[in-house]
């Protein structure tokens, strides 16, 4: 691969698009170039805080080093998934959960495509491990926020008719099919929509940054559509591990409507 | 009509009975019920009587020990258990497009006849829940408890939002289903209400209840 090495002046000349923005903010009065600068800042500082700690990882070719790394993602991802709702569970159940979610989907998919498709030497080698899981954690937060808030928002929303139903002896599982099918569905729209965009509306960007790291297209699409396929595994598994789980939370074995689990 | 009929004596045993029913928000609660007997409970809003019947019907988590007919809740599935001692809110949850979707195919003919006795029309009953008033809306959650031919009915204010000839109807219908020897606890603003449904008059206070002065 000959990627072109880009220098601290190629960032700067970029930046002065950010600087654009801030600037629009300032005359229509957007109030919005604080966030924008704070939000650039933080973006180049985490990134390149990354790019030396991967750095420092790589060299190390120690299994426990990579695996840290990834349970630390995983970790904030689950936090992020947890902290979503409008209302959240007590007690950190809810980080329990979405903490199960993450961890299956992204065990599952990762080491899947390690001892599969990808097949590194060795196969925990950070450089492959660190980043599916980092791309893979994207879409497991994504489908896991976004199921849990449909789930919890539906089934609050719609208390009272699913104590109706609890009321005249239904199972709680039935009153609630349709928010859990309902948070199942919304969890997986995004990489629905991912994969039928994918090269007519939009080149992924897994696929576009390997292009111009100066790999064959059809090589970098074959990465692309296995990624793809990964991801459409992990929102799957995340969305219904939590889905389910959060289910399980709002209810107990007398088959009650729990909303006083929540806050 | 009851469907579990009492394993003993059926004599010895009150249909409903509570003992030390509380939580964190009401009671301790003590009381019975003999069968076709009618209770009816009021007091302000806010005093618990909707906490109370909830926890009859195990809708929220409490202590205390319920019996029907002297078999204990507790070694009852909380389906089975709702099912013979179904709880109907004061606010009717839908949760289907259509009214006769709420009902199971089997009981739909049982549940027009109800609904004709109720003054709710046929276009009514065959249309969709939202062409519903909200006086019809509450005979029809009334009719779908109903149906289930339970033994015991918990009704949170059963005739809250209706004209006086559905108050009427509908206390007929009632009536009817003590006659039976159907056990019923109402939560009821109207004095008037429970003389006309030979009820035991409570008032509900402070979360403790009391039978009415």
């Amino acid at each position: 691969m000959n990627a072109i090495p880009l220098s601290a002046t190629d960032l700067a000349i970029a930046a002065s698009l950010v600087a654009f923005d801030a600037l629009l903010s300032v005359a229509l009065r957007l109030q919005l170039h604080r966030q924008v600068l704070w939000a650039s800042a933080r973006m180049v500082v985490q990134l390149i805080a990354v790019g030396y700690l991967l750095r420092i990882v790589f060299g190390m070719h120690h299994p426990a080093a990579t695996a840290a790394i990834i349970v630390v993602m995983a970790a904030v991802a689950a936090r992020e998934i947890a902290a979503r709702p409008e209302r959240k569970f007590k007690h950190g159940a809810g980080l329990a959960i979405s903490a199960g979610g993450v961890a299956v989907a992204t065990v599952v998919t990762v080491v899947l495509a390690l001892a599969t498709a990808i097949r590194p030497h060795p196969w925990y080698d950070a450089r492959y491990a660190i980043s599916l899981a980092g791309i893979i954690l994207g879409s497991v937060l994504n489908a896991g926020s976004l199921a849990l808030d449909s789930l919890l928002s539906g089934v609050e929303r719609e208390k009272s008719a699913i104590e109706a139903q609890l009321g005249l002896g239904v199972s709680f599982a039935a009153a609630t099919a349709p928010f859990l099918r309902a948070a199942i569905r919304r969890g997986l729209l995004p990489v629905i929509n991912q994969m039928s965009a994918a090269g007519v509306i939009t080149l992924p960007g897994i696929m576009t940054g390997q292009i111009l790291a100066g790999l064959d297209p059809v090589e970098a699409v074959k990465y692309q559509i296995l990624l793809m396929f990964l991801l459409a595994g992990a929102s799957g598994l995340s969305a219904l591990i939590i889905a389910y789980g959060a289910m399980r939370r709002l209810t107990d074995p007398r088959q009650r409507l729990r909303l006083d689990r929540l806050r | 009509m009851p469907s579990s009929a009492p394993p003993g004596e059926p004599s010895s045993e009150p249909r409903l009975s509570l003992h030390g029913l509380q939580s964190d928000l009401a009671g301790p609660f003590d009381f019975s019920l003999p069968a076709g007997a009618c209770a009816a409970v009021s007091g302000a809003s806010g005093s618990g009587k909707s906490l109370f019947l909830r926890m009859i019907a195990d809708l929220d988590p409490h202590e205390g020990d319920v019996r029907l007919d002297g078999g204990s809740r507790a070694a009852m599935a909380a389906t089975d258990w709702r099912r013979r001692v179904p709880y109907v809110a004061a606010e009717s949850g839908w949760w289907r497009d259509t009214v006769v979707e709420h009902f199971e195919p089997e009981r739909l003919g049982k549940a027009r006849g109800l609904a004709e006795r109720l003054g709710v029309g046929t276009a009514q009953v065959d249309g969709p829940v939202i062409r519903l008033s909200t006086g019809e809306r509450q005979r029809l959650a009334l009719i779908r408890a109903l149906v289930l031919d339970s033994p015991v009915l918990l009704l949170d204010e059963p005739t809250g939002p209706l004209d006086p000839v559905s108050v009427g109807q509908v206390e007929d219908l009632l009536r009817e289903r003590l006659a039976a020897g159907v056990s019923v606890l109402l939560v009821s603003h109207d004095p008037a209400q429970a003389v006309r449904l030979g009820a035991a008059r409570y008032v509900m206070r402070d979360r403790r209840l009391a039978p009415a002065a």
